[in-house]
């Protein structure tokens, strides 16, 4: 079960629907009643073809509106490997869907329609990929049937691309160019005769390639512990197991480890899954760990390597996006969830929005409104223990609750 | 002496790297502990709530799972499927809580649908709610996966209810990373799916790895079966409207999903054990949905269902 998580991001014009509904029908994922449901409903519809889209818009208001409002999980695999993909709405107004789909993604697909080059709403896309530190971009550039597959048009909008990307921040991200016609299935699951100036792969088979758990970060380990198992029966009377999933590296038995925030150093005892003993966990594994020394941990506290500790800190600075009708302003109080710690939070300062076309910031802002990307800055009512979201993704972001409501109303990336 | 030297030897080999997947619901499900007051695993004795016990069990080892099982019966379950229920609970010795929805039809809370398409299926949803009400849960996790049906491809993992159940489709709570919010107001519940992510192929690879038993109407039997819309029904009169017309004939069938007789088909097969299952399912052309009738009542079925309380 290698899955990979894709997000995909485009409007309805671009062709997202006909490129998920394209893999889907030529890796021969869609079963013959849900094709026999999509030929009759397009049919139904009047359609002279077959409108993917209904494969994947899944509430009645979506198909009234023929417009993707939520994000919908679609999964397909191919005899190497599993996908999931989170096809997300593109327009402006969904922004927070966006960054939704993409937080749980190891790839991205930023669909570009090959008529109308570099839109507004590709750099919105390139911005959230860039924000979420998403590693492997793929740049698909469809529609080319309309431009005569013309190299020229393509290289024009890898040009774009590339120049955006320089401007970015963020070095590390592989762009993967592929021109293709979704609609007629160039390079999409099939290598294409119309593009012999194109040398790369077809776009599955560079998802395939892609290898999903090299994908998962790579960084200083964190353990946050979960709850605590005692059991309490004869056969465990003293068994006192922290449980919780490593993110970041690999934990041993032996290892010296700091116990957070208390500062207390122990070592790895025994490392259980079920009812097995292992030496040695890897990387995104949910596990249950005990400690050598009877020190006291509960919820919310960490595990790490001694000598790669965390911040302990009462104050954050981070980029946020809202997702909430209700805007943001300073001065407000959250609860704010960092990884499976809860605190509460007071907005400190509202320094700036960022304009998602990388036109730069609009400073001391009264308000961050719903689908905005913001500056802020954070006072907590406990320490918590964080990492800059550079660092470590799943240590670096939180998120902020209206304590009115309950409602997740932001996502923060702690800088 | 050499005995603990060779163990520690083996042992010093011995590297885990849980599957994501897997990884991901024992997440789900410590959460859940953590976060909420009185959870319940909703138990079905399918083979998704059969999973769930699994990674339940995965998930708190050497603790006991530490949550009750509660099953919602229709009446109209594969006696199959009960006769496991029991024994499995026992094993485990977990707290089960069954509620009947004969209960309600008895005392005309609820109306039995008539004619040939009566299910009990829907009647569920009613007897589900009064018993959230009666224990006070507040968080119900279910076996719901997003490749099943494209109402549930947009469900949340922690899914937030009002009173009444019902599921706001439109105004769900934004659910980023792995952080999930389960703050909730008094009277509110959260359905809980720890397998959301789990496609059909994967539930029954991983029931294949682990060995898990599953009820045996998963597994190709001989049944008395009528054909109707296509599709292959299970011949019990007693649970079953049928025609005069519709005959009766004995068929080498298995069920790819169980609920209740009345709204589940079966299919052709001669899977007769986990492996040739596992190819079946691999080299299927049909969904494991395409074989519930009572999601061919329309195109919104699900959507509905769920809008009113169901899982």
């Amino acid at each position: 079960m290698n899955v990979l998580k894709i997000a995909t991001a485009g409007s309805v014009d671009d062709g997202k629907s006909t490129l998920i509904g394209r893999i889907l029908y030529d890796t021969k994922s869609l079963t013959d009643d849900k094709l026999e449901a999509i030929e009759e409903k397009s049919k139904q519809r009047g359609f002279d073809y077959l409108d993917f889209s209904l494969a994947t818009d899944g509430l009645v208001a979506e198909r009234e509106q023929g417009i993707t409002i939520d994000v919908a999980h679609i999964y397909f695999s191919t005899r190497k490997k599993s996908f999931i993909i989170a096809d997300t709405p593109g327009h402006i107004e969904y922004t927070r869907n966006m960054v939704t789909g993409a937080s749980t993604a190891q790839a991205s697909i930023v669909l570009i329609d090959a008529r109308n080059g570099v839109v507004e709403q590709t750099y919105r896309h390139f911005f959230i990929n860039n924000l979420l530190r998403i590693k492997d971009v793929v740049i698909a550039i469809n529609k080319m049937d309309l431009v005569d597959f013309s190299e020229e048009k393509y290289n024009s909008i890898k040009g774009e691309i590339e120049y955006l990307a320089s401007k970015s921040e963020y070095k590390n991200q592989n762009l993967t160019f592929i021109p293709m016609s979704a609609l007629q299935g160039d390079n999409v699951v099939t290598k294409s005769e119309n593009t012999p100036w194109y040398k790369g792969e077809t776009l599955l088979h560079h998802l395939e390639k892609l290898d999903a758990a090299a994908i998962n970060e790579v960084s200083q380990v964190r353990f946050p512990v979960q709850t605590v198992i005692r059991p309490k029966t004869d056969e465990y009377h003293d068994f006192r197991g922290y449980a919780g999933k490593i993110y970041g590296g690999d934990f041993e038995v032996g290892d010296a480890v700091t116990v957070l925030p208390s500062l207390t150093k122990s070592t790895i005892k025994s490392i259980h899954f079920f009812d097995k003993e292992f030496a040695k966990a890897k990387n995104g594994s949910s596990v249950t760990i005990i400690l050598e020394d009877n020190v006291n941990v509960s919820r919310g506290d960490m595990l790490v390597k001694v000598s790669e500790e965390p911040k302990i800190t009462k104050e954050l600075n981070a980029t946020i996006c809202w997702m909430d009708k209700e805007p943001l302003k300073a001065s407000q109080k959250y609860y704010i969830k960092h990884g499976v710690n809860d605190a509460q939070a007071k907005i400190t300062q509202l320094s700036s929005i960022i304009k998602t076309d990388f036109s730069g910031k609009i400073n001391n802002p009264s308000e961050l409104e719903l689908n905005q990307i913001g500056d802020i800055q954070l006072k907590l009512s406990k320490p918590l223990l964080v990492d800059a979201y550079n660092e470590n993704k799943s240590n670096g972001s939180f998120i902020l609750i209206n304590p009115k409501t309950n409602n997740t109303v932001g996502v923060g990336f702690i800088r | 002496m050499w005995f603990t030297y060779l163990k520690d030897m083996i042992m010093n080999q011995r590297t885990i790297q849980v599957d994501a997947l897997e990884s991901e619901a024992i997440y789900i499900f410590r959460e859940v502990v953590a976060q909420f007051e009185k959870p319940v695993l909703l138990f079905s004795g399918g083979k998704d709530s059969i999973t769930l016990v699994r990674l339940a069990q995965k998930a708190f080892f050497p603790a006991k799972i530490p949550f009750p099982l509660m099953h919602i019966d229709t009446g109209h379950n594969f006696p199959e499927t009960i006769a496991f229920r029991d024994r499995l609970v026992k094993e485990l010795g977990v707290d089960l809580i069954v509620r009947d929805v004969q209960d309600n039809i008895d005392s005309g809370r609820v109306k039995e649908e008539t004619g040939r398409y009566a299910s009990r299926n829907m009647l569920q949803t009613e007897t589900l709610l009064d018993a959230i009400e009666e224990f006070g849960f507040d968080a119900c996790i279910g076996g719901a996966r997003r490749d099943e049906e494209k109402a549930r491809a947009k469900e949340r993992i922690f899914s937030v209810r009002d009173d009444f159940g019902q599921w706001d489709e439109k105004n769900q709570r934004p659910e980023v990373f792995d952080m999930l919010n389960g703050k909730i107001a008094l009277g509110q519940n959260v359905r809980v799916f720890p397998i959301s992510n789990w496609t059909e192929l994967d539930v029954w690879s991983y029931i294949k790895a682990e060995d898990i038993e599953i009820p045996s109407i998963y597994f190709a039997h001989k049944r008395k079966t009528f054909v109707r819309d296509r599709m292959i029904w299970s011949a019990d009169d007693a649970v079953v409207f049928r025609d005069e017309e519709e005959e009766v004939v004995e068929r080498m069938v298995r069920f790819r999903t169980v609920g209740d007789m009345s709204c589940t088909a079966a299919v052709l097969s001669d899977a007769v054990d986990i492996a040739k299952v596992v190819e079946e399912i691999r080299d299927s052309s049909i969904s494991e949905r395409g074989a519930r009738i009572d999601d061919k009542r329309s195109e919104a079925a699900m959507e509905k269902r769920k809008q009113q309380g169901y899982f």
